[in-house]
């Protein structure tokens, strides 16, 4: 505790010394939980992932003293434009719409998506005329609703639900023919890898238009923050060229979601 | 409708965010909102008039049941008799192969269900309330006319109490119509579904919730201004004479 005091301390005077923002040094990263391997709670009540495990190591890489806050995802920027915290990393894809409010670091990361439903179903995914009428469930403002919405609108009947898991009971009953999800999201939420799963990975995994997917996921800041952001940048650059990324990811995860550094 | 079309453009151009797409969302939500609440009321008032009758019976066996459902759906949150009807029976073992899964598939009907049995709970207190306030000299009357008691139920009691329910029974409508904000839970998308659906894509909830909030302002004082006017109408010979 001494220590970390004395950190601060050091910190605060350092910034002080380059005359910087006085919230620079402590600073706050709000994060939506739970979203495993990304983010979820030990039994314990731990916060544990990899954007847990990440933002840290940027943390530190950056002489930052942060601590996490929690949030649902459909309040972040809001809670970020009224000083709630001061960064979100929580698997926040950049778009042109929220590039409208927040400033985006460079991505970090990049998933795809993928078409779930239930085993026991035939859909063909590429047949529009076969679509016309199946229901599709998809969380409420994320990007897979963009799609959906867009490419999908007149096809699907779409049901916008808070949570993916409401997702999964409804395709479960029946009530639901399809769900669209990001890919480690349906990893975790339908298990369609397991062999007794109910549900399946239909079709191709999406990743374009870049125009609905962006260019990956990327921290956000308030858009006067560049000098934040500037050393989360850097931060990134850095972990990803000592290979601590690569080690990170691969306690997490069994497939590359790694992007050539500084792409966007 | 050309002129109209032009003159909507028009309006809404340099906004990025009510544009005829996002409006036509609000407008399909106000059909949502306004079927929902209808049907729910209209069926929920007419279970509420033999429920309130039964309530008041002296037999236990009648009396009791009725208390016990309007007791509970009064007692809990609305939200959570929609999250267990929509939700929860999914796992009643072999629902999926009756009837009964054709209705309770959809999101509609099982929002349906739950606004209408909490509504009946609620207007059956109402016109329990008011039946119980029945002056006895109106009964003692009907009685020295020999009215039986289904006769006198129908003709004396009944107007009269649902004169009296009337204020309260105008406070439940608007009740119902804010209650329904929370169909959007179930995927519906109501009023407050689409102001969820904007908010959500546009990140300004002030732009969306407020335009919303004025629409169910308007739904709420067409909902008042009916109920003035059945009011004075209905009510107009217990007004004093100089008032």
């Amino acid at each position: 505790m001494k220590k970390l005091l004395a950190l601060t301390l050091l910190g605060v005077v350092m910034t002080t010394a380059t005359a910087q923002a006085r919230d620079t040094d402590e600073v706050r990263l709000a994060i939506d939980v739970p979203y495993e391997p990304f983010v979820y709670r030990t039994p314990a009540g731990e916060l544990e992932g990899f954007e847990i495990d990440l933002g840290n190591e940027l943390c530190k890489r950056a002489n930052l003293d942060c601590t996490w806050v929690e949030q649902s995802w459909d309040g972040i920027i809001p809670g970020l434009l009224s000083r709630k915290y001061d960064a979100i990393l929580s698997s926040m894809a950049i778009t042109p719409e929220r590039e409208n409010q927040v400033l985006f670091s460079i991505p970090y990361y990049n998933t795809p998506s993928v078409w779930i439903t239930r085993r026991d179903r035939d859909i063909d995914i590429n047949d529009k005329d076969a679509l016309e009428g199946l229901s599709v469930g998809v969380q409420r403002g994320t990007i897979r609703d963009s799609y959906v919405t867009q490419m999908y609108g007149d096809t699907l009947d779409i049901r916008r639900y808070s949570s993916s898991q409401d997702v999964a009971n409804d395709l479960v009953s029946g009530r639901l023919d399809l769900s669209f999800e990001d890919y480690p999201l349906a990893v975790d939420t339908f298990h369609f890898k397991d062999d007794d799963s109910e549900f399946k990975k239909i079709g191709e995994s999406i990743k374009k238009p870049v125009s609905i997917f962006g260019k990956g996921a990327a921290m956000a800041f308030r858009k006067r923050d560049r000098e934040l952001a500037e050393k989360f940048n850097q931060a990134i650059r850095d972990v990803y060229a000592d290979g601590t990324y690569e080690k990170l990811m691969k306690q997490y995860f069994d497939y590359d979601l790694s992007l050539p550094v500084g792409e966007k | 409708m050309e002129q109209l079309n032009a003159w909507f453009t028009e309006l809404l151009s340099g906004n990025a965010i009510f544009t005829a797409n996002t409006l036509g969302y609000y407008l399909d939500g106000l059909g949502s909102t306004v079927r929902l609440v209808f049907l729910s009321l209209i069926i929920g008032l007419v279970l509420a008039v033999p429920l309130a009758i039964a309530r008041g019976s002296r037999r236990k066996w009648i009396k009791w049941p009725v208390f016990l459902y309007t007791y509970v759906f009064r007692g809990t949150p609305l939200l959570i008799q929609l999250y267990l009807i929509y939700y929860g029976v999914v796992f009643i073992e072999g629902i999926q192969d009756t009837f009964l899964w054709a209705i309770l598939k959809d999101a509609f009907y099982p929002a349906l269900i739950a606004f209408t049995l909490n509504t009946a709970a609620y207007t059956t207190e109402i016109f329990h309330g008011a039946i119980k306030a029945t002056p006895r000299g109106d009964i003692e009357s009907a009685r020295a006319y020999g009215m039986s008691r289904a006769l006198m139920m129908r003709r004396i009691i009944m107007p009269s109490a649902f004169r009296r329910a009337l204020p309260a029974y105008g406070n439940e409508v608007i009740f119902m119509l804010h209650a329904s904000a929370i169909a959007s839970v179930v995927t519906i998308m109501d009023l407050t579904g689409a102001a969820r659906f904007v908010y959500a894509r546009f990140y300004a909830p002030f732009d969306a919730f407020l335009f919303v909030a004025a629409i169910y302002l308007c739904l709420t004082f067409a909902i008042l201004y009916l109920f003035r006017y059945l009011e004075k109408k209905l009510l107009a010979h217990l007004k004093p004479i100089n008032g």
